[in-house]
């Protein structure tokens, strides 16, 4: 008897003694398949490498995501490690669901872009994978219109576009463009076309409205020609302009490198890639680039053990390995300066015009994102559907922005 | 085992408030606590660690009734019920009399078809009129351009997006309404038409003296329901918003924003659960308002003399 419940006791305190120096982090992000597996495969190799570390990989479909974080955090559950949009920094760092990193990152090690996760002189977060824009086309598309090659200017971009489109009537049975605002065009409009016309959307520290200018109005007509001038497509054509592209129901769309296996895989059709028009040969380059970072939850300051393990997790997912990784099972482009300038990637049909973009990009400094991104919807919509001057439409959201960006720049 | 000194009746009541305990606590707990909860998070600016939440007082409602798209999103919300919930209601009625008035085999079989949209989760409502209403390619302006009629833009347009979720969230409801009024309508005792017939009186008449005064608890049901009711009442209108508008929550131009829409962009995608919950309570008094005064105007018995 004496005996037995002695071996219970040794069992009891091993197992709690284990448990005890065994520290369990979770990690959250939303459901997107290679993601889920490319974590799932670091995590295996990170306890390897850590076996005193456990991870949990939680997710959770998009649409609830920020829902799910909204309640869990406040009520102390949730995870320790959490990947969000860079946008949505300020709105979570204000209402105090994100803290800052325990570490100062090597800046040079990293695209420049990064530095949109930096706040009061602390980065809150730090990305596996960045992203870019570029024109995707449909090449049988091309071949079949006699067209050789994809665009390098606007010019030539509506030209192809018009040979493309097919209509009946007043309706479009077959759209040379993708017009998509709701997709990436709202970004392609602030922070690649009023950079191609001379202008400039903010100022360099994003506090001051700028787009509200004659470049700005001049590349908001632009666009909105598109539809009503060159009419190679309608914002009202497809629910959705990456399905309608990888349907063949569009010749094509401006899309974000996240994009590049969802078409790939579903395309029936051979698939161009080029980066994005200029307006004349030599005139200046813009892209918009934007990323997912990894950060630190305040549960990860709950104690010593668990700060040190999800700051050793977030470097590791952060580091050069995991974004080789992260590029072979999700593609998504490399957070890494050692990595991009890699020259076989750059050079690459598929990943390359989206890298080649990288030092000519610009991540636009979000303060409430969901709000910001409205406005310039708003602002497109008034042309298009209302058929407001560009100008005064652009006047309009001007208004509207600048009170957002006031009311932090002002509070920071 | 000792018995407790109680009577029958006194022991049956002990038995019910023991069933009734577990759905009491429940709408304790889960629903009425978290309500007046909301309340109190309006006053504050809102941050995940409940020690650094500032009192903020009314500054959440100041900004409320200084907020553009807020007052766009109100706007809307009572164009929608002004809009769907007398639409509804006499569309309903109107079915209902038809219905009441044909054989009673073909009376279940339509009723069954009213009804299935009623019991079809809205957010497959929401999408499949999503497709069906494409300006290009929709199945509803193909036929129009058929019957050589000009295609309609339904939801891209700001002038005709907001009567179109309407439209569909009446057809989605209908059966339900229908449902309402054929009860009604069957409790109505035969032998008030036959006495108003033998007096002469027929049609538009047996209608305005008989039915319509004799349905009037039930139009008065239907009218809440269709204003407040929970997930199907106008004034909370989400999921069919969201879901035939998911490109762009409320638009174009915010012309279909609900408030509860524009609570769960504030609160959802923004974390700025002070303010939404600001606009929640603020709904939750106009909700009360409202019915209150279908009630009073509705809620009047009648009776034959």
């Amino acid at each position: 008897m004496k005996r037995k419940s002695l071996i219970v006791f040794l069992l009891v305190s091993f197992v709690a003694l284990y448990g005890l120096s065994k520290v369990t982090i979770t990690y959250w992000q939303y459901f997107y398949e290679t993601r889920v597996n490319a974590i799932d495969l670091l995590i295996k190799e990170f306890e390897k490498e850590n076996p005193d570390i456990d991870v949990v990989q939680e997710t959770f479909p998009y649409e609830a995501f920020q829902q799910r974080v909204a309640a869990a955090i406040p009520a102390g559950k949730g995870p320790e490690v959490i990947t969000l949009y860079y946008g949505w920094l300020p709105t979570w760092k204000r209402a105090g669901y994100v803290k800052p990193l325990p570490f100062t990152p090597d800046e040079a090690a990293f695209v420049p872009l990064i530095q949109v996760a930096k706040m009061e002189g602390k980065y809150w977060g730090l990305p596996t994978a960045v992203r870019s824009l570029a024109l995707i086309y449909n090449k049988d598309m091309f071949d079949e219109a006699g067209v050789p090659a994809a665009p390098t200017t606007w010019e030539e971009f509506v030209e192809i576009g018009q040979k493309l489109t097919i209509k009946r009537g007043p309706m479009i049975i077959r759209a040379g463009f993708g017009i998509a605002p709701q997709g990436q065009d709202h970004h392609l409009v602030r922070e690649v076309l009023i950079r191609q016309f001379g202008g400039q959307p903010y100022s360099d520290d994003y506090c001051q409205v700028m787009y509200d200018s004659p470049e700005g109005a001049a590349a908001l007509k632009f666009y909105t020609d598109l539809q009503l001038k060159y009419e190679i497509g309608d914002v009202d054509f497809v629910a959705n302009y990456r399905d309608g592209f990888i349907a063949g129901d569009i010749g094509m769309i401006i899309d974000g490198s996240f994009a590049i296996g969802t078409i790939l895989k579903g395309a029936q059709f051979k698939v161009g890639f080029a980066e994005l028009p200029v307006l004349e040969p030599g005139g200046t380059k813009a892209n918009f680039a934007s990323f997912w970072m990894h950060a630190l939850t305040p549960r990860a300051y709950e104690s010593e053990e668990k700060l040190e393990a999800a700051v050793k997790f977030l470097k590791f997912i952060t580091s050069e390995r995991a974004m080789r990784l992260w590029l072979e099972v999700v593609g998504e482009l490399p957070a890494r300066l050692t990595l991009i300038e890699d020259p076989e990637l750059a050079q690459d049909p598929i990943y390359g015009p989206f890298i080649r973009a990288l030092p000519y990009s610009y991540a636009t400094r979000f303060y409430d994102e969901i709000a910001q991104r409205r406005i310039m919807l708003d602002a497109i919509d008034r042309v298009l559907k209302e058929g407001m001057d560009p100008a005064d439409s652009l006047k309009i959201a001007a208004a509207e922005e600048q009170k957002i960006l006031d009311e932090y720049c002002v509070s920071k | 085992m000792k018995k407790l000194p109680l009577g029958l009746s006194q022991r049956e009541a002990l038995w019910a408030y023991a069933f009734l305990a577990l759905p009491l606590a429940f709408f304790l707990f889960i629903r009425i606590w978290p309500a007046l909860q909301a309340f109190q998070i309006s006053f504050y600016q809102w941050h995940a660690d409940p020690s650094q939440r500032q009192f903020i007082g009314l500054a959440n409602y100041w900004r409320m009734f200084h907020d553009p798209r807020f007052l766009q999103a109100l706007r809307n919300t009572l164009f929608y019920t002004l809009l769907g919930v007398p639409a509804e209601v006499t569309f309903a009625l109107a079915i209902a009399l038809l219905l009441n008035s044909v054989g009673k085999r073909f009376r279940a079989l339509f009723r069954a078809i009213y009804f299935a949209p009623y019991v079809t989760p809205p957010v497959a409502v929401a999408w499949t009129w999503f497709m069906l209403l494409n300006p290009h390619r929709g199945v509803v302006n193909r036929v129009l351009v058929a019957l050589g009629l000009p295609p309609q833009p339904f939801l891209s347009d700001p002038a005709t997006a907001l009567p179109t979720v309407t439209a569909v969230v009446v057809w989605q409801f209908l059966g339900f309404h229908v449902l309402i009024f054929l009860a009604g309508l069957q409790n109505i005792p035969q032998m008030y038409y036959e006495a108003a017939q033998i007096d002469g009186a027929h049609g538009w008449r047996l209608f305005r003296y008989i039915t319509l005064p004799l349905l009037k608890p039930m139009i008065a049901v239907s009218v809440l329901m269709a204003t407040a009711g929970p997930s199907i009442g106008f004034l909370q209108l989400f999921t069919h918003v969201i879901n035939l508008t998911w490109q762009n929550p409320g638009g174009p131009l915010g012309s279909t924003l609900t408030v509860l829409l524009y609570m769960y962009e504030r609160a959802f995608g923004a974390f700025e659960m002070g303010y939404g919950a600001a606009i929640v309570v603020f709904l939750f008094f106009i909700l009360a308002l409202i019915s209150l005064i279908e009630f009073k105007v509705l809620g009047r018995k009648v009776e034959y003399r």
